[in-house]
This record gives C-alpha cells, sequence and structure tokens, in this order.
C-alpha cells in the first residue's frame, strides 16, 4: 500500500509519541519524515504532526517552551498559506494551544495526577461511530478557555471530542477542537496508539481514515490546480 | 587527613586496607583511597554476595556480565535488568524513585538497546502508617513522572505493604530494551581508542551514594540527604535518542553509564574487561561547578551521564550528534596498551593502580548456621478464626489485595503503542515484539513471606510463582534478572537468609530451564528497630510467538471454572499465606514446597489448551488463594460466580490458604476439556460457572457489585483520606 500523502513529524527535544506517530502513518503507507525543531520549512508536507511527549520538558508550562522553536514559527507560515492539515496530539494539542493556533489552554488536571487510561469520547464528525474509545496519558489535560472563547467554539462548532465521563475536569468535556477554516486539529487522546489490532484497540483507524479521506481531497485539489496551471502529474 | 585515618572514615575495614596495599605493593594515596572505598563498598564490590551469585546459571543468556544480560528471540535480544534504589527512597522518595529509573534505563541503553518497558516491584510498611504512605505516594509520583516523561511505558509491577518494611521500603525497578543481534554493544575497551563523556556536567550531587546504599538507615539517614542525586527525565529522553544515534556509528566500541560511583566505576570496569589500560585527564571532564577536587568528579553520580569508547577518526561524529542535541560532551582520556589505571589532574598523574584492582574487591565467605528464628517460626500455630463474610471483606480491601488501578494509572503504560497485555489485564504484560511479530511477556514479583520462613524453599517458590504469572498468560519463561534485598549480611541471620535464599532460587532456575542474565544485590536493609524480609525480588522474560496466544486473567459469563494442579488438604502447609499477615498479623508454618514435574506438566496442558482454543481466561492462584483467583477473574471479566470453594472443614485454609502448583481456569467447552485433562493425568477440580450479578458458594451469598467496589477502590480511599 503506497500512498501519495506527505506527513511530516515535528521531534522536539523531549517528544516521545514521533516513533508511534510514524508506524500508525506508515501502516496507511503514508510517506512520512521527521523534522527536528529547528526546520524552517515545512511547505512540502500535507499533513503535520505535532506528537505527544514534553517538548523542551515542558517547564513553564506543557508546551509553552516549543512555541520558540523554529519549526513551530514555520508552522504558522504553513497555516497561513493553506498549505495542509496540522494535527497536534496530546503535548502537540498543548502547544497548539500556547501557540494560539487553538483557542484555550491546558492545564494541570483536577486530581493532579497523572492519568493514563481508555476513555469514551463522542466524535462530532461525520464517518465515526457514537462513540469511540482512545488512550489519554497526561498530566495537563484539563481544557480551560473563558467564557467568551467557549461561545465562539461552540458557534464555530470547534468541538471534535467530548469525554463521555469526564476525567480530567475539562470545559465542556472538551477532548479535542477541530479548526476547519484552518484544518487545525487538537486533541488529547491518543488515536495513533489505537491502529494495530496486536495492542488490542483500533478505534484510532476511525481518525486516520477520515484524515486520509481530507487529505485525498487536498491532493486532488492540489493536483488538479497544477494541472491548470499547465504542469504535468 | 592522612591516608590511614581516610580509609577507616571511608568505610574501609583494616583487614581490606592491608588487602589493598598488598595488591598494590604500596600505600595507596588520598585519590586512590577514595576511590577503593567506592570501588569496595558492598554496592559496587558485591564483597558479600560476589561468591554466592556464582551458583546462578547463566547457560543461554545473551551478554551475560555486562551491564545487563538477555535472552535472544529470533535476530533480537531482549535485554533486562532490575536494580534497587531503596535507600535514596527512603528518605526523598520522589528523586529516590525517579533516578532509580534513570539508573536502570541507562544500563539497558549501554547495551545499545531501545528501552520498550519499565516495570517495578514496590515494598512499603503499613498504608495505614503517615509515614509509609508519604513514601508510597512519593514513590509513585516519582515513577510516575520520570517514566512518562522518557516515553518508556510502565507495564507491571507489584506492591505489598508490610510492617517489616515500615523504615526501610524497597524500591526495585526494572527494565527490557530489544536491540538487534549484530547491535550488542560491550563494555569492553580495547587500547588505542578515545574516551568520551557525553552528557550532563558533573556536580557535586550524588557523590558516596554507592557508599550510602551500603550501610544501614537509621534516625541520621537524613543527613545522607545530599547523597540523593536529582534527576531531568528530560535530558534523559534526549540523551536516549543521542546514545542510540551514537552507538549506531561503527567507529563506537563500547559505552557504559555513569552510575553507582559515576565515572570510576563505569571507566575502570571497561579497562578491566578490556584488559587494557586507560588514561583519564580529570580535568578535562565538564564540571557543574568550580573547585571540585579530582576525587569528586571520579565519584560523582550526576545523572544522565554515558561514556563511550570510540576510534579516534570518529571522535568528531560523536561530538556533533552530541551537539545536535545540545548535550555536552568532551574528551577526557585514551585507553592504552599499559595495562594500568591512570588518572591526571593538569598534566600531573594522581592515580596509577592496576585495574583489577579495582574491579575485583575482597569475597567475604557468610556464616551459613541455620538461626533460631526459623524453627521458632514454623512450630508457630494459628489459632484465631474469622466468619467467611467478615474474612473476605478484609482480605478484598487488603492494599496487599485491592486492585492497584489507583497506581498504574498515574502510568503510561501504553506509550510505544507495544502493550499487548495492560496493566491488571494478565498474569503478566506483554510487549508486542513487532520486529519478529511475537509478543514479551514480563513480570516482577516477589515471595517475602516464604522467603522469612524457609530462605531455601521460598526461594524456589518465589522463581515458580513469577514463572506461574507468566504461564498464565500464555508466555514460555525465558530468563531470569533478579534484584536481592535483604538486611545486613555482617549478621548470622541475614547471612543465611541470603546464601540459602539464593541456593533455593538457583536450583529453581535450573528446574525451570532459565538462564540468569543479570542481577542486583542490596544488603543493609534495616534499621535498629526493624530488618526488611529477605526479599529477592524475581524478574522474568517470557516470549509467545503470536499476540493471538495471549491470554487474559478474565473469566466470561457461562463458562466454567476449573482448578487444575494442587489441591488443598488439612495437611497442606500454607505457611506465609497473606490471610495470615491480613486478618490476624500473623506469620509462621511450614511453606509449601514446589513440585517442578508438576509446574511443567500444568504449563504444557495449559498452552495445550490454549492452542485448541479450549481455554478462556487463566490465573495463577497466589496471594488470596483460591477465593482470590476466583474473585479476580471473574471481577476482570465483570461476571460472577456460582457454586464450590469449600473442600475442608478449614474454611480460610481452604479458600485464602497459599501452596504452589495451581491455577484457575475457565472454559466455555467443560467435557472437551476434562476428557484432555483426564487423558493427561492432570488434577482438577470443577469449581462451578460463571454467572452474572451473583457471587454464591458453599452456602455464602454476596453483592459482587458490592465487594468489586471494595476491590477497586480500596487504596484510592486510603490515599484521598
Amino acid at each position: 500500500m503506497k500512498s501519495d500523502i506527505k506527513a511530516g513529524i515535528i521531534v522536539f527535544p523531549g517528544t516521545n509519541c514521533d516513533i508511534d506517530t510514524q508506524r500508525a502513518c506508515k501502516f496507511y503507507g503514508w510517506q512520512t519524515e521527521f523534522i527536528w525543531h529547528d526546520e524552517k520549512n515545512l511547505d512540502k508536507y500535507d499533513v503535520i504532526f505535532l506528537p505527544g511527549g514534553f517538548s523542551y520538558g515542558d517547564y513553564i508550562r506543557a508546551g509553552r517552551l516549543a512555541k520558540f522553536s523554529p519549526a513551530v514559527m514555520a508552522l504558522k507560515d504553513y497555516v497561513k498559506a493553506k498549505r495542509g492539515f496540522v494535527v497536534g496530539i496530546c503535548n502537540g494539542f498543548q502547544v497548539l494551544c500556547e501557540t494560539k493556533l487553538l483557542p484555550g489552554i491546558l492545564s494541570t488536571n483536577t486530581n493532579t495526577k497523572f492519568i493514563c487510561e481508555e476513555v469514551d469520547l463522542c466524535v462530532n464528525h461525520e464517518g465515526f461511530p457514537d462513540t469511540v474509545k482512545f488512550a489519554i496519558a497526561h498530566g495537563e489535560g484539563r481544557y480551560i478557555a473563558d467564557e467568551a472563547v467557549l461561545e465562539e467554539i461552540a458557534a464555530k462548532d470547534m468541538i471534535f471530542l467530548r469525554y463521555n465521563d469526564n476525567p480530567n475536569g475539562s470545559a465542556l468535556d472538551i477532548a479535542g477542537l477541530y479548526d476547519k477554516a484552518n484544518r487545525i486539529i487538537g486533541m488529547m487522546p491518543h488515536p495513533e496508539r489505537g491502529v494495530f489490532t496486536e495492542t488490542g484497540n483500533t478505534d484510532g483507524r476511525y481518525f486516520f481514515e477520515m484524515l486520509e479521506r481530507e487529505l485525498n481531497k487536498n491532493l486532488c485539489a492540489c493536483k488538479y490546480t497544477a494541472c491548470s496551471q499547465g504542469e504535468e502529474y | 587527613m592522612q591516608t590511614i585515618e581516610l580509609y577507616k572514615a571511608l568505610g574501609l575495614t583494616d583487614f581490606e586496607y592491608e588487602e589493598i596495599r598488598k595488591r598494590i605493593g604500596r600505600e595507596p594515596n588520598e585519590l586512590e583511597t577514595y576511590l577503593f572505598s567506592a570501588m569496595w563498598s558492598e554496592h559496587c564490590g558485591y564483597k558479600h554476595s560476589r561468591k554466592y551469585l556464582s551458583l546462578f546459571p547463566s547457560g543461554g543468556a545473551v551478554s551475560h556480565g555486562e551491564n545487563a544480560g538477555g535472552v535472544r528471540i529470533g535476530d533480537h535480544v531482549v535485554v533486562f535488568k532490575v536494580e534497587s534504589h531503596n535507600h535514596p527512597s527512603a528518605v526523598e522518595p520522589f528523586q529516590g524513585a525517579a533516578t532509580g529509573i534513570g539508573g536502570i534505563v541507562r544500563d539497558i541503553l549501554a547495551i545499545g538497546a531501545r528501552p520498550v518497558a519499565l516495570l517495578d516491584s514496590l515494598k512499603f510498611g503499613k498504608i495505614t502508617d503517615n509515614f509509609s504512605k508519604h513514601i508510597f505516594d512519593g514513590v509513585v509520583q516519582g515513577i510516575s513522572h520520570y517514566g512518562n516523561c522518557i516515553g518508556v511505558p510502565t507495564v507491571a509491577g507489584e506492591v505489598n505493604f508490610d510492617e517489616s518494611y515500615g523504615d526501610s521500603p524497597l524500591v526495585n525497578v526494572m527494565c527490557a530494551g530489544v536491540v538487534h543481534k549484530d547491535k550488542i554493544r560491550s563494555a569492553r575497551a580495547e587500547s588505542g581508542k578515545i574516551v568520551i563523556a557525553v552528557g550532563s556536567h558533573t556536580g557535586r550531587d550524588g557523590i558516596h551514594g554507592a557508599s550510602f546504599a551500603s550501610k544501614e538507615l537509621n534516625e541520621n539517614s537524613k543527613e545522607d540527604r545530599p547523597s540523593v542525586q536529582v534527576g531531568d527525565p528530560f535530558i534523559k529522553k534526549v540523551l536516549i535518542e543521542a546514545t542510540l544515534e551514537i552507538l549506531a556509528l561503527d567507529e563506537v566500541q563500547s559505552c557504559q553509564d555513569f552510575g553507582a560511583a559515576g565515572l570510576l566505576s563505569s571507566s575502570s570496569e571497561m579497562a578491566f574487561k578490556g584488559e587494557c589500560g586507560i588514561d583519564l585527564h580529570l580535568d578535562k571532564v565538564h564540571l557543574r561547578e568550580e573547585g571540585m577536587q579530582p576525587w569528586e568528579i571520579m565519584l560523582s553520580e550526576s545523572q544522565e551521564r554515558m561514556l563511550f569508547i570510540v576510534e579516534p577518526e570518529a571522535a568528531g561524529k560523536v561530538l556533533d550528534i552530541a551537539a545536535k542535541y545540545d548535550i555536552p560532551a568532551s574528551i577526557i582520556g585514551k585507553t592504552t596498551d599499559s595495562g594500568r589505571y591512570r588518572l591526571f589532574w593538569h598534566g600531573e598523574k594522581a592515580a596509577d593502580l592496576p585495574p583489577e584492582s579495582l574491579a575485583e574487591s575482597v569475597k567475604y565467605t557468610l556464616n551459613e548456621q541455620e538461626p533460631e528464628y526459623i524453627n521458632q517460626f514454623r512450630n508457630k500455630k494459628l489459632e484465631e478464626t474469622t466468619a467467611v463474610e467478615i474474612a473476605i471483606g478484609k482480605i478484598i480491601s487488603n492494599p496487599n489485595f485491592a486492585s492497584k488501578k489507583w497506581i498504574y494509572r498515574q502510568y503510561d503504560h501504553t506509550v510505544g503503542t507495544r502493550t499487548v497485555l495492560k496493566p491488571g489485564e494478565a498474569g503478566a504484560a506483554g510487549i508486542w515484539l513487532h520486529e519478529e511479530n511475537g509478543v514479551v511477556g514480563l513480570t516482577i514479583d516477589s515471595s517475602p513471606r516464604q522467603v522469612f520462613l524457609n530462605p531455601y524453599e521460598g526461594g524456589r517458590v518465589s522463581i515458580w510463582e513469577a514463572c506461574r504469572n507468566l504461564i498464565s498468560g500464555g508466555f514460555e519463561p525465558m530468563g531470569m534478572t533478579n534484584c536481592l534485598n535483604y538486611g545486613n549480611p555482617e549478621k548470622d541471620e541475614v547471612a543465611y537468609q541470603f546464601i540459602k535464599s539464593v541456593e533455593g532460587l538457583a536450583r529453581a532456575c535450573k528446574e525451570a530451564g532459565i538462564p540468569v542474565v543479570s542481577g542486583n544485590v542490596s544488603f543493609y536493609n534495616e534499621s535498629p528497630q526493624r530488618r526488611v524480609y529477605p526479599t529477592p525480588s524475581i524478574g522474568i522474560v517470557g516470549y509467545m510467538d503470536s499476540p493471538d496466544k495471549a491470554v487474559k486473567s478474565s473469566f466470561k459469563p457461562d463458562e466454567t471454572l476449573i482448578l487444575i494442579g494442587k489441591d488443598i488438604d488439612n495437611n497442606s502447609n500454607i505457611g506465609g499465606s497473606l490471610y495470615h499477615r491480613a486478618l490476624y498479623d500473623f506469620i509462621g508454618g511450614e511453606i509449601d514446597t514446589v513440585d517442578p514435574q508438576l509446574e511443567e506438566s500444568l504449563k504444557q496442558i495449559i498452552f495445550n489448551l490454549r492452542d485448541q482454543k479450549l481455554l478462556g481466561g487463566c490465573i495463577d492462584v497466589s496471594e488470596g488463594g483460591l477465593f482470590g483467583a476466583v474473585f479476580e477473574g471473574i471481577k476482570n471479566g465483570n461476571t460472577g460466580f456460582v457454586g464450590s470453594l469449600i473442600n475442608i472443614s478449614d474454611k480460610e485454609k481452604a479458600l485464602f490458604g497459599e501452596i504452589t502448583g495451581r491455577y484457575v481456569i475457565s472454559t466455555k467447552e467443560f467435557e472437551k476439556t476434562q476428557e484432555i485433562l483426564r487423558s493427561k493425568q492432570i488434577p482438577y477440580r470443577k469449581l462451578g460457572y460463571c454467572r452474572d450479578n451473583k457471587l454464591e458458594f458453599d452456602g455464602y451469598t454476596f453483592d459482587p457489585a458490592q465487594l468489586y467496589y471494595l476491590y477497586d477502590r480500596s487504596i484510592d480511599l486510603e490515599m484521598n483520606e
């Protein structure tokens, strides 16, 4: 299975879900590359992953320091140019919020402890069953934002995942956001841990398959544009 | 200070000092005296244990005698080792436990293996005791913080609360890693190479950590707090990636981590193992603070440092990789053909010793007389009884039996996307070895009460108990590692416990056909008031060739439950059973002895039933006895049970008594299963059926939902008080 999709996975010092994310992408035959945090141009990728981990040690606050890295600066250009998709998982979601590419922030879980378990999530997107089970593994996953922001999120229909049984105290049970206009997805749960039958849970495939559909649309559109400009493909 | 006064202050005995003088043919200078005091400490030198550890069989182990050993699986090697961080955790639980992980991860890394799983064996005083609660909470948080950050899943473990650990908690951490068989690195150095230190700056932390770990804890132990190192998992995570990238270079010959006794122990062992010389220039080591003396640089146990031996032309490549990861690195010396271990300070020779004089400390012979307590405790009889209804409530809510979810929920156990069997799902954890398309089984376990009552037979019990964890999950046991936690070996009682249990462990490993690939010894786990039970923590690694073969410890609705193996009768020896301790604070009586032939045939039958698709779930019967096994299985399967568990007049013994060699299995096809059990002459007893929302046996009726709540919540409630 070979695909034209080119996925870039940003690796900060302290990132630890980079290999897991790569294995999930490869399962779908996508071409993948790791992008070291000092990279300044992301244009060649159709989708950029910000994987889980503890970027730069998560000092000050989770995701806080990563926003100053060259790769994240480049990510802002990537979004501005509407080049492709951005997916932030766990620490990646924290980075997206700290960078203001998504609204709100993620703070310490209400029980002050790290929580690792599989949780039921309600998905607000077509192509998913009513409930999916994804793994969570975080100490700072409590989504918070002020009233106005929460209203805006609801108005723009940005809530992508909600916890059925909120484990960390997130506002509106928010587990993930999807800014469709800018094609940015951020979530605390780990769909990349739910791809292989060998590890028991394959609900993560719903996410990757949704992403693949979206990316293929995008690839077609790109090729079409390229073609209309007279280039061969 | 004169070196004569110095050696005493550093903990060397007159005999040892005399031996040092004899070996080097002169008085050691001040720096050399420091070096010997660290290398000949119990922690580094194993001087009280080495003689006995040679009993362990190592045939079949890969890279035995290195930083960690392993077992071969296809083209890969699973490397594993367990190590203690008891003393640091007793005074500073969070950092103590965290750096314990750091240390064992470096051992695995030094072989060239990527760490893929962590396990831990934890022992604390009673959970109701505030001090023990504080240590427990800190240790779990330390493991959580460190393990989660470095991205290595913590997949299994055991925890035990008993008064005997009240002053000396035990924190044993096991790590497993995977490496291609052709990529294994050794700690052996050859001459003519460059020595490079990579990682954190060397500071004054952890100096004398090795000596600190080699004495009893007392009320002054908190003053030893500066001997506890502080770890940084972020730097460790970066160091892991940098080390693996450096070891991928063909020109890198060997690698050592900086563990106990830091630069001294790592470099002298390299020279000793490689039978070459080494010259180190201590003024070239990158330091965190000014004014550090040579002995401080040599003994520092600052975390997150690795030592590499590389071909001269590749030194630049190593430094470049370190620079990419923003990790400091310095060329600090070279290997030579001089056969001498030499240290230089600003160009002047500061120490000059034969490496073997440091690496091979004295070996002591220990007392083998059976201490009096053994007979006293064996002859003790338990006279009290408790009503079954009350006993069950107490067992289920006892923290040694109750659900450990409060702990493992704080550990990232799925990072790495390899976890096939998660904590609580089966007798052992399962890590997907996708490189070979099989599953590695991992367990860590111990049977300290049994070892206390009968060190030799208890040693055998410990090995087979750990094997049964793997077998119940569907894994063939492959190799063993251990951490031997005892009191002060200079005391006769402890010496006997140590020698006899090591003999028992060694024999059981031979019986089970598994090599001992690595290990660690921790003595002096005692205070003036209390001494820990002799506690060998046993880590065993197993394998199954397909993820489909995994067996869970859960029983499903409408399955039939069968006990296979030994059955309990009025004469069974059940000394050391958890219920004695949990209900009566009692320990005594004879312990059951292992029947290796029966154990082997039980393993075969479990695999046979599994392969014929007749096996539902499987649990080895251990703490909590037959009731405990049935309860766990129906709880995991979210069902209930109707049948009979009591076969003798002593109801508590029938329900909770612990003997070896038995499992509870479940099946949807009882007739076929029974036929196979009969044909293979496996002793068995049909117990009953799984029925949702019911728990009824021998005239007793319980509400399963209520008991499940108690089981799930008791540690939670204790910790959130």
